[in-house]
């Protein structure tokens, strides 16, 4: 049922999206770990590792769009469930140092000993196991995402309100995590990671296993989102999205189908996190800033909202294109750059990047089929 | 637990025989009274039209009656013991209440069949919904109801592309498959043709014939076509009820709404 669930209807954009991240997932870490590193075809460690990370953003923004794209909750905070999933796979790495750190103590990670802690807190009990972290990179942003979901889309806050009130809330987090008396390293964060499983989160194959990873959770996130969006209850969703009191008075309770949705993909972005830490080795209170979750809005409006590819796609364009112009000559103007390529979609690829290209690949003859492609501008 | 039967709680009982039941409803505006002591009955299977000249609180009646808008004072019952006012939008819809709106609201980035599908009487839940399966007697259905109201062969247009008239007629046909108990209608023909005002006359007669209706029109041929109980308001409460030759004779009603 669950097979039949996540393949109904896949269309020929799904498919080969789902190819493409596939053949990647196999070529990348085969030619890392295969091919000298004189070949032409030679992916350098580096590189693999920065290509992961520009993946695990892929699925943030596909977090992001299955919320905004389809059911128009314009979330500005979703950067938050992503550095609380970071977290938490954060501090399974920070337990797996034991008695390597600094400091030498088997039980308290070195910020604890170096703030004079005697125990370890309650709240860092059991991520030890990777298992319960695992766990927790899914709860604790779904918790976060169902509760504060529950009042703001009970109470019926909807755009402009709800969009600040999700800015507001990791905007909360940012500073909350910046306590030392938090508990989770303060301003540093959690970083000088040493293992994943008994595996040195360092080693070559490590990191090529990490980047399979990603590719896999990123299929698996994608076909998760796909089967909601083309489901019945995905049908509800956009409906609620361009006439949310219409659907009311159909017998919808608008309030659960919007917290499901937001719970869903509070959980995939925890999920997106938790594969971000150790292949960058380093989670810290920065992850919280409100501009994080505002440039992953950016990602999916570039990309092409309302079609999931689309997100995935302006992830990755959008921050390969931040790679290459970050260490230039032209660092500084980074931001202008990206407010200037949002600019410039907003106006003249209003679908994106991914309804240009199938614009122009589809001649104008054909009117999409697809329900949420042509999501309006005007939802907000 | 059979014994509870006899000492039903008075909530429970049978208040009324009427389907829906409005007694001295009020409601205001910032001070503007848009309901004033609403008094109105539909009997299980009547179709009432209601007529009164803009701003007379149509529209705000129906509000008042799908959860949309509270009432300061006053008692709507639904069959006969349901108090709609403390329910919200979704029960009330949930209960058998079904709603046109003035301004045809159909979901324009969804497919004709689409936006059947949606209204189609089913579970609601956000489980069912997720794990739906159209069988092939809801199929049936959505074919028929598309058949009613003339859309078979757009039915993978998209909602958005239709005409005012059709999104009209796309709201009917919501209406028939979320298969209602009582179907609120407001300004149906708005709109319209003369052909298409006349169509849906005889649309709505036969959607009454077991449906219980409230139409709200101004189209005075459109109401001589329905030919039912027609309910005059004005300035938020009744100022007139009877067969319309009966209420178009009424000196009152002339002098604000027919004679204007
Ligand atoms: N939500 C509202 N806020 C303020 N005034 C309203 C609201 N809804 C209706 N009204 C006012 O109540 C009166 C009745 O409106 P309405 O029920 O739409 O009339 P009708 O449908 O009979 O033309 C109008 O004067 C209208 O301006
Ligand atoms: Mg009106």
């Amino acid at each position: 049922m669950i097979a039949r669930f996540l393949l109904q209807n896949m269309d020929r954009r799904g498919a080969v999206f789902l190819a493409l991240v596939a053949a990647i997932m196999l070529l990348v870490p085969l030619s890392n770990l295969l091919l000298p590193p004189s070949s032409v075809f030679h992916v350098p460690t580096s590189a693999m590792s920065l290509w992961g990370k520009y993946l695990c953003f892929a699925l943030l923004a596909i977090s992001l769009d299955l919320v905004w794209g389809y059911c128009g909750i314009l979330s500005l905070g979703h950067g938050a469930f992503f550095a609380l999933g970071g977290y938490a796979m954060g501090m399974y790495l920070m337990r797996q140092i034991g008695s390597r750190g600094v400091y030498g103590n088997p039980i308290l990670p070195d910020f604890m000993v170096f703030l004079n802690w005697k125990e370890l807190p309650w709240y860092w009990y059991g991520f030890d196991s990777f298992l319960f972290a695992m766990l927790m990179v899914l709860l604790v942003p779904g918790l976060l995402a169902f509760v504060f979901g529950w009042f703001a889309f009970r109470s019926r806050v909807t755009g402009v309100y709800l969009s600040i009130i999700t800015q507001a809330l990791t905007y909360a987090l940012l500073l909350a995590f910046f306590r030392n008396d938090m508990g989770f390293g303060g301003n540093n964060g959690l970083t000088d990671f040493k293992d994943i499983l008994g595996f040195s989160v360092q080693a070559q194959t490590t990191r090529a296993a990490l980047f399979a990873i990603t590719c896999l959770m990123l299929m698996a996130g994608f076909l998760i989102a796909r089967g909601i969006v083309v489901s019945k209850l995905g049908k509800v969703v956009i409906a609620i999205r361009d006439a949310e009191s219409r659907t009311r008075f159909l017998g919808y309770r608008v309030d659960r189908f919007k917290l499901f949705v937001f719970t869903v993909s509070a959980c995939m972005a925890g999920v997106a996190g938790a594969l971000y830490v150790p292949q960058v080795g380093i989670i810290n209170p920065s992850e919280f800033a409100p501009a994080n979750s505002i440039e992953t809005v950016i990602w999916v409006a570039i990309g092409g909202r309302g079609t999931l590819v689309g997100a995935a796609l302006g992830a990755v364009v959008v921050n390969y294109a931040k790679t290459i112009f970050t260490s230039g000559f032209m660092a500084p103007y980074w931001l202008f750059a990206l407010g200037g390529l949002f600019v410039f979609v907003t106006l003249f690829m209003p679908k994106g990047i991914l309804g240009a290209v199938q614009g122009w690949s589809a001649g104008r003859g054909r009117r999409g089929r697809e329900p949420a492609a042509t999501a309006p501008a005007a939802a907000e | 637990m059979n014994t509870a039967i006899s000492t039903a709680a008075p909530a429970s009982q049978q208040l009324t025989s009427a389907l829906l039941y409005l007694d001295g409803v009020s409601v205001s505006f910032d001070g503007f009274k848009a309901i004033r002591g609403l008094s109105l009955t539909i009997e299980p299977g009547e179709m009432r039209a209601i007529i009164g000249p803009n701003g007379a609180g149509k529209t705000t009646m129906m509000d008042i009656i799908t959860g949309k808008t509270r009432p300061d004072t006053g008692t709507v019952l639904f069959a006969g013991s349901i108090d709609l006012t403390k329910l919200d939008e979704a029960a009330i819809a949930n209960l058998g209440i079904g709603r046109k709106f003035q301004k045809p609201t159909v979901f324009d980035f969804h497919s004709i069949e689409d936006n059947i599908l949606l209204a189609l009487k089913a579970n609601r839940s956000v489980g069912r919904t997720l794990f739906w399966k159209t069988a092939n007697a809801d199929a049936r259905r959505i074919d028929e109801i598309l058949g009613i109201i003339k859309l078979g062969d757009a039915r993978e247009r998209l909602a958005g592309s239709l005409s005012h008239g059709q999104k009209q007629w796309l709201e009917i046909g919501m209406l028939l498959a979320q298969d209602p108990k009582l179907l609120l209608v407001d300004e149906p023909a708005a709109g319209m043709t003369d052909g298409e005002t006349a169509e849906t006359a005889v649309l709505l007669k036969e959607i009454a014939r077991d449906h219980s209706v409230i139409v709200v029109e101004h189209d005075m041929g459109f109401i001589r076509e329905l030919g039912v109980k027609v309910t005059v308001l004005h300035e938020g409460s009744v100022l007139a009820e009877g067969p319309l030759d009966l209420v178009s004779a009424n000196e009152r009603v002339v002098e604000v709404y027919l004679g204007r």
